[in-house]
């Protein structure tokens, strides 16, 4: 049985999801059940992460069809990461979610779809086959909107529109790429066409299709100009939601890209320009667009596509050094944006609000948890040693070695505005005076919480804050994973010899 | 629309779409038919009953609240895809076959226990909507 352990993450999140199902009216038992579902994620993310580091690449044709006819699971060493981290997220929120949903949203199915979309980002993540990317897309992007209108309020319902409306046209876009690789190639195995696709005489017509697949998963990772949907809609569901989408639902674009161009068409020079200057404008409206919000939420949002260009950038200079930069990039970035809507959150209790300037003084009542604060907030900014400096010594080390000076004014411009941005929101948030307002009468806030309570919502903070500490102070590990991720990343035998056999 | 028609019609047809719903379940696989298209034709049988009967005749009928077909119907799609993983060791969804014909059913395998879980799942989504939809208007 444990030869299957590929497919088991999956199954986990999968066999969950249906007893949290059988446990509809119950909102009480579905939080422990969905909790253990959670750790028992982890323990065999990491089995599995375990294996793949010792014994390389798995893979398992599903139905016992060979490949390239049948669906293949793969686990490299991105995919199996990736989950690992998914995993270590989704059981943080599965405890942060206990006390910030409330029961009348839980009795909508809030936690089986839940571990519905965990189901959806681990099969992204290991499936090898284009086609099945599709079909877990969907599933993600079902599961997201019904997360996204749980609850039902306008506001909610308006952010989801505009979410669904340019989801869906991606995943159009998406399955136009995937008919036209079908019509040049005859496969949808992505290790089958690693070798076909090399040897197609018109290679300007493979790297023009490989555009649509860029368009098509550019509008889930939310790059410059297809982003408008982001800031539109992540502020409005509730802060478990909102954490999940931001750490998790756009890196899936990223590591789509990720895999699509190292593995299936690697990148040409053109294509490369245009994913520069795309990442570069990408980080330039997002840095922009966070300068000028009022709202914490919709701060950290356009903060999500500023660094979104991070890692379309280490992409497009496409040596491994960069990509080894974008990877290690991704990791951070999955952990500390979660932990920023959890904040989000928990300031929401604190003020009663997410407008700026109804906050402050949080320095003054609530020292140790501005303390635990800071440390996502200065990860985000990468003062050393914290976690976002390591990526960053490899992109800007990378694209001024391959002469791309423009793209590394760029990064440091983001990093830059990126720091001028937390500067503003600690400054209004921690230091400055609280501002005398009335206390809204029907508003549970934090203070009055009971212990409990209070360890529900900080509990998954430190828990991530705990995952951020260790990749600030033990980078190297991370930096072992991630030249190994670039190593097989660039050298796609290996992907081709583990889904057929070939020893 | 209460018309004495629809409501002598509806109650021969309800046992005879049900009927005919585990037919075309039945006859999936090689033939067209299976799980999705049978679980939409029971789905109509018991819409028919609601339409001329009222919905409280038909959860009489039902004896359950619709929803908890899903969960069931996906436990068992579940266990069938899982069956090969535990029973030969080979990977999931492999199909298993029973080597015998059985009167009747035909060859059993563990497609077909798949197909069902999907029938009820079909079943349990359509009545949750439908019945919810008439229920608020």
């Amino acid at each position: 049985m444990s030869e299957h352990l590929i497919i088991y993450p999956i199954i986990v999140h999968l066999i969950t999801a249906v007893l949290l199902l059988f446990f509809w009216m119950k909102p009480k038992i579905q939080r422990y059940i969905s909790i253990l579902g959670g750790g028992v994620g982890i323990v065999i993310a990491a089995l599995l992460f375990q294996r793949v580091w010792s014994s390389g690449i798995q893979s398992i044709q599903l139905g016992n069809w060979e490949a390239p006819f049948g669906i293949s699971m793969v686990a490299d060493t991105l995919a199996v990461s990736l989950i690992l981290l998914t995993n270590i997220v989704a059981f943080a929120l599965a405890i942060y979610s206990t006390e910030n949903m409330v029961s009348s949203r839980v009795k909508f199915g809030y936690y089986a779809i839940f571990h519905f979309l965990i189901m959806g980002l681990s099969g992204a993540f290991l499936t090898g086959d284009l086609f099945n990317l599709y079909v877990w897309f969907e599933v993600i992007i079902i599961s997201s909107f019904v997360l996204l209108t749980i609850g039902g309020r306008k506001i909610q319902i308006e952010g989801a529109v505009k979410y669904f409306t340019l989801n869906m046209i991606s995943s159009i876009i998406f399955l136009t790429g995937i008919a036209m690789v079908y019509g040049a190639t005859g496969s949808l195995n992505m290790a089958e066409l690693s070798r076909i696709i090399p040897e197609i005489e018109n290679q300007g017509l493979i790297q023009t299709i490989s555009l649509v697949f860029f368009i098509g998963f550019g509008v889930k990772s939310g790059v410059f100009p297809l982003y408008f949907w982001l800031p539109a809609s992540y502020h409005t569901p509730p802060a478990a939601v909102s954490a999940l989408f931001a750490g998790l639902l756009t890196k899936v674009g990223i590591y789509a890209m990720l895999r699509v161009f190292t593995l299936i068409f690697p990148l040409g020079e053109v294509n490369q320009i245009i994913l520069m200057v795309i990442a570069g404008l990408t980080m330039f409206f997002g840095g922009i667009g966070a300068l000028v919000q009022k709202d914490i939420l919709r701060v950290f949002s356009y903060l999500i596509i500023c660094h979104i260009g991070f890692m379309v950038g280490g992409l497009s200079l496409f040596t491994e050094v960069a990509i080894v930069g974008a990877v290690m990039y991704m990791f951070h970035d999955i952990i500390v944006k979660a932990t920023l809507y959890m904040m989000g959150g928990v300031m929401f209790r604190i003020f009663g609000s997410t407008k700026l300037r109804n906050m402050g003084g949080l320095m003054d009542n609530y020292p140790r948890l501005s303390l635990l604060f800071a440390i996502p907030l200065f990860a985000l900014v990468g003062i050393p040693p914290l976690s976002g400096f390591w990526p960053k010594v490899s992109l800007f080390s990378a694209s001024y070695t391959a002469g791309e000076i423009a793209m590394l004014v760029m990064f440091i411009f983001a990093s830059l505005i990126t720091l001028v941005i937390i500067a503003k929101v600690w400054n209004k948030s921690f230091s400055k005076d609280a501002p005398k307002l009335e206390r809204k009468s029907s508003f549970k806030y934090f203070e009055d919480f009971s212990f409990s309570e209070k360890a529900a919502y900080v509990v998954p903070i430190i828990i991530l804050v705990g995952v951020t500490l260790y990749y600030s102070f033990f980078a190297e590990h991370f930096q072992l994973v991630a030249a190994r991720i670039g190593e097989e990343l660039m050298n796609t035998e290996h992907y081709y010899n583990a889904v057929f056999g070939i020893k | 629309m209460k018309s004495l028609i629809l409501k002598t019609v509806s109650t021969t047809l309800l046992p005879l779409l049900i009927l005919f719903s585990v037919f075309v379940l039945l006859r999936g696989h090689y033939l067209p038919g299976g799980g999705f298209i049978g679980g939409l034709i029971a789905a109509i049988a018991f819409i028919l009953h609601a339409f001329a009967n009222g919905l409280t005749q038909t959860r009489k009928v039902l004896r359950m609240h619709p929803g908890f077909l899903i969960p069931i119907g996906l436990s068992i799609a579940i266990l069938s895809a899982l069956a090969p993983i535990i029973l030969t060791g080979d990977p999931l969804m492999t199909g298993l076959w029973y080597e015998k014909d059985i009167a009747i059913l035909g060859k059993i395998g563990s497609a077909l226990f798949f197909d069902t879980g999907v029938y009820l799942v079909v079943i349990g989504v359509c009545l949750t909507i439908i019945f919810t939809i008439s229920e608020s208007v």
